[in-house]
Order: C-alpha cells, then structure tokens, then sequence
C-alpha cells in the first residue's frame, strides 16, 4: 500500500494540471493583497465608518489577521472547484488513458487502488490548503503585521484579541481541510462512474455550486435536502472566530463531514470492486 | 502436460448482448496459444475475464491450478498482460513507466536494470524521453517492455500488432517466439488476423460470437489435403476443361475472372506444370488453406456453426 500511494503522489505531481490550483490560488491571494497593500486604508474607513460614529476604534486593523479572515471567505468555497479538477481524474482520467487496464493487471486490489488514490489527493489537498495558509496567513503576517482581529458579520462586529487569533486561523485550516476532503471523497466517488475526468470534475463543480446555492438560499423547501448538504457544514470553520467558540456545533458539522468522507470513500470501493473494467 | 490456463463454459453478458457464450478451452506450459476471431469475437471480453478486469456471469477460470476468484493477486504476480492497446502514463518518460510499473509487479529495479530493459526492447536511447513523443510502434515495444518488467511465467497479448507498420509486426512475431521458444514462457497472444499468428502459434483457437468454433494444433487445423487455389489464366475455359480432367482437382468453380479450385498442397506444381505443357498462360496463382477460407467465412457470415476436427 506504502509503495502504491508513493506512486500516485509521484503520478499526481508529475501532471502538469495539479499545479494549475496553487497557480490560481497563488494569483489571487497575491492580488488581494496588492489591492489592499494599495488601497487597504480606504476600504477599511469604508468598513467601519458607521462604528467609528459611535466607538473609538484604535490600532492597526487592517493587519495579516484581517486578510488572511478575507481571503478564508472567499476562497474556502471556490478551493474544492480546485481540489476536484484533480481528484475528479484521478481514477476516469486513468480509465480515460487506457492506463487504469495495464494497472489492474498489476497485483494490487480494487480497495488498495481506490484508497491510494483517495490517500493521494487527500495529500494533494493538505498541500493545497498549507500553500494557501502560508500565503494568507503568513505572508500576511509580514506584509501587513498582526494585531486585533475586527470581523464584521450580519448583525454584530466582533474583536479577538491578537493573542488569541492565530490558534484560531490553525483550527480553521484543519476544519477546511475535513471540508476539502469531503469534496475530493466526493470527486473520488463520481470518478468510478465514469470513463473520462470531465464528468466527474463537471460533477463534483455542480454538486458544491448547487448546495451552496441552496444553503445560501435558506428556504424551507430545501429543509428535506439539508442533511445531505454537506457544503453547508464546511462553512463550520467561521465558527471558530465566535466568542466564545460553541465547540458543539463544529464538533457535530466535523463529525457529519467525516461521515459523508466515510459514506462516499466506502460507496466508492464497493462500486469499483464490482466494475467491469471496458476502457 | 502442465495446463496454465483452464477456461470452463466461460459466459458474459452485458445487459442484452452475450459477448462470450459458453467458452472453454486449455493453454499448455510452454505453448503459444493463438486465439483468434474477428473484431468483437469476444476476444478481448475473454482476455479481460482472464485478467480480472471484467466479472464473468458464468463459467469457472483457473490460471496456474487455481481458481482465478480468490487468487487474483497471487496470479497477476506470474503474470504479465497487454491489453489492446499498451496505454502508458504519457506526461511520463519511457523510464519511468517501467519504474513505476516494476514497482506494482512487486519488483524493484535499479537504474541499470531499467535500462537493460528497455535496451531489450530497442528503446534505451529513449529511456528519458516522454511517452506522448512515442511512435505507435515504440509504445508497443515499451507495453510489452511493462508487461514483461517481472519475468512473468504466463504472458497474455491481446492483438500486439495492432498498428504497426511491417517491420513493427515483424519484431513483435520474434518476441513471441523469443519468448514461447527460448524463454519456455506460455503465450497467449489474440489478433483478428490469420497470417499473424499461424506462424507463430502452437495451438490455435478460432472463436465467432463468443462461441468456441475451432480449436487444435496448426497442423490439424492446416489440413494439406484442403488448400484452395484462385488461378487466373489467358485462356480460362480452356484450363478449366484441363483442370476437370486432373487427378485430384475438387470444387472447381467461376468467380468474376478467376478460376477457384480445391486440392492436395503437393499436387499444387504437378496442376500448374500441367497446364503450362498444354500452353495455358497463367497470369496469376494464390494458394489458401481451408483454415483461412474457413476463417474468412467467419468473417462474412452471420452464421456460422462449429466445426469439428
């Protein structure tokens, strides 16, 4: 198995499209922070112009804190669309190459394939998301410096104290990678239906847009969807910037999260071990 | 004799469509086994049966005296298969291929046996060279290269000439026989044509529609005594009349220009000298065995029934 996984994190690297996520996450982490590195002063006097009116607001609040925050919002739900470009072809893009024959001619077993490749992407996403803390967080760090944490939400700001921030920022990139291994479960799952990449990527892409459409909508007709829509528990890490924390609630979303890894890894070898290899 | 592969009233159907029906048959130690039909035969369904990669609806295989259900990976070890096409990871070099796919077999190889493979196989200049540059010709060589990285004792080809240019079909066919006569491997190695393997084959098996039609030995199957001969002479009602008259001659018949006729592979020179001593011009001669006529048939006709032999 330990010889397997070597294989395919090598055969994952080697493919030039792997790249094509750090790449894009890379491009618009650093022109988020030229944009505010430029124009940051202003768009926080934007921001907190109504609190200023009735709190003296002190200190340095735009820091690497606050952008690696913005930067979490918006890429935590556009990285799995990037995580499923790879793990949606890990398996059809093999059977799309005729290479997953001369591999199961090999002596190594169904479940050993689907779980080396599985493991394989799982290490793909981890690197992703350490790429992207690096450059959020760290990187920000030092552009920017640290200092309070202001998040705005819908009906209240709240402050954290720098002291108590970053552990914050570290639970969230371990609740996001649960997230992202969700989705490359998922892709993983797609992946076995099919003899090309484009329909699992494809696949996997409208499952997320989808629910996240439908989690974002919030009406009570979709209320009979809701425990299949995974994507509104990987949106749990926000949790981890409340005050205080409700360990409950993201403890439970982790737990459901895990639970459609499970559900969707152990569907995945069932149906693989049964599949008529034809490409 | 050892028997390698015992294949017993072997049955697939997908969903409507009976792609192997009743299939059973034996491969020797030793042996190169041809097996052969025409495109969608169920050639390849079989193959793919043999390997694993497609569940049989029915019918038991057993490779080595085991059962191939419940031994597969101990099976695949002594195992070494080409699949159709050899589909490599083509954003990798010829090396690493053979690296990577060594590695899967159970075996590691230094750089110096990797390349002494590939050196085999004609292809160690190209060693660090990525696949998609490949001609189709040097990613058989290196398919085979793959399947053969862990000196397996039981070799499975499923029409390793497909796409190749002459002297490609030419390499191939001396492989095969390096391998079946100086290596003592078992070969099985399918194709849709004839020519490609009666002279290599030791035994051959002619399938039609997933059915069994023929199976034994070339020289069985070859019978001298049943060649068919297309003759196109200057003057054919004439050598018609003469060949009606010669000893042997059988199932004489028109078509378009030619004159078809049946007879015993030695009296092919003493026909051909006969008519040339009664001044018939013959502007050409093609000599067939039954075997292929029978094979050509299986070809064209919807129905066609087993022969017996």
């Amino acid at each position: 198995m330990w010889n397997l996984l070597q294989i395919e994190v090598f055969k994952i690297f080697k493919r030039p499209r792997t790249y094509i996520s750090f790449v894009a996450i890379t491009i618009i982490i650093v022109l988020i922070q030229l944009a505010f590195f430029s124009d940051g002063n202003a768009y926080m006097d934007f921001a907190l112009s109504a609190l200023k009116d009735r709190f003296d607001i002190n200190g340095k609040l735009l820091n690497g804190y606050f952008i690696c925050y913005l930067v979490l919002q918006m890429l935590l739900i556009h990285v799995p669309l990037l995580i499923a470009l790879v793990s949606g072809d890990v398996l059809s893009g093999e059977a799309n190459m005729g290479t997953l024959r001369m591999l199961m001619t090999k002596p190594i077993s169904r479940s050993q394939i689907v779980m080396s490749k599985f493991i394989a992407s799982f290490i793909y996403t981890i690197l992703l998301l350490t790429w992207m803390a690096f450059l959020s967080l760290v990187v920000s760090m030092m552009i920017f410096g640290t200092d309070d944490l202001l998040i705005f939400n819908s009906d209240k700001a709240i402050l954290l104290r720098e002291a108590d921030v970053f552990w914050r920022f570290v639970a969230a990139f371990i609740y996001g990678a649960i997230g992202m291994t969700t989705v490359t479960a998922l892709a993983i799952l797609l992946s076995v239906f099919a003899d090309n990449s484009i329909g699992p990527i494809v696949g996997t892409m409208s499952v997320i847009i989808l629910f996240t459409i439908m989690t974002g909508l919030d009406l009570p007709f979709f209320d009979f969807l809701k425990p299949i829509m995974f994507t509104r528990h990987m949106l749990a890490w926000k949790g981890f910037f409340n005050e205080p924390v409700n360990f409950t609630s993201v403890i439970k979303s982790g737990c459901i999260l895990v639970g459609h890894i499970v559900v969707f890894l152990g569907a995945a070898i069932l149906v693989f071990r049964k599949k008529d290899i034809l490409s | 004799m050892e028997t390698i592969i015992q294949v017993k009233g072997l049955v697939k159907h997908f969903k409507d469509v009976k792609a192997v029906d009743g299939l059973s048959f034996s491969v020797n130690k030793g042996e190169i086994y041809g097996f052969l039909g025409q495109n969608g035969a169920g050639k390849s369904t079989t193959i793919r049966m043999l390997l694993s990669l497609v569940e049989p609806t029915n019918g038991s295989i057993q490779i080595f005296g085991k059962e191939l259900k419940g031994n597969r990976s101990a099976i695949l070890k002594s195992t070494g298969a080409v699949i159709e096409k050899p589909d490599l990871y083509k954003y990798l070099t010829a090396f690493e291929n053979l690296s990577i796919f060594a590695r899967l077999s159970g075996k590691r190889l230094n750089t110096s046996e990797i390349k002494s493979r590939l050196e085999r196989v004609g292809l160690a200049d190209r060693a660090h060279s990525k696949v998609k540059t490949f001609s189709q010709g040097m990613k058989q060589r290196l398919g085979i290269a793959v399947a053969l990285v862990h000196d397996p004792d039981l070799i499975i080809l499923d029409e390793p000439a497909n796409g190749l240019d002459p002297q490609g079909i030419a390499e191939i066919r001396n492989l095969i026989l390096h391998l079946g006569r100086d290596l003592k491997k078992t070969v099985l190695v399918s194709s849709h044509l004839l020519s490609e393997v009666e002279q290599i084959a030791d035994r051959l098996l002619i399938i039609n529609k997933g059915k069994k039609m023929v199976e034994g030995t070339i020289a069985e199957l070859l019978d001298p005594s049943k060649m068919q001969l297309e003759l196109n002479t200057g003057n054919n009602a004439y050598a018609l009349s003469l060949m009606q008259a010669f000893d042997g001659v059988r199932n004489i018949s028109n078509r378009e220009n030619s004159l078809l006729i049946e007879l015993h592979q030695q009296q092919i020179p003493h026909l051909i000298r006969h008519l040339v001593n009664h001044n018939v011009e013959i502007l050409s001669v093609f000599s067939r065995h039954s075997l292929e006529n029978y094979f050509l048939s299986l070809t064209s006709s919807d129905h066609v029934e087993p022969i017996a032999n």
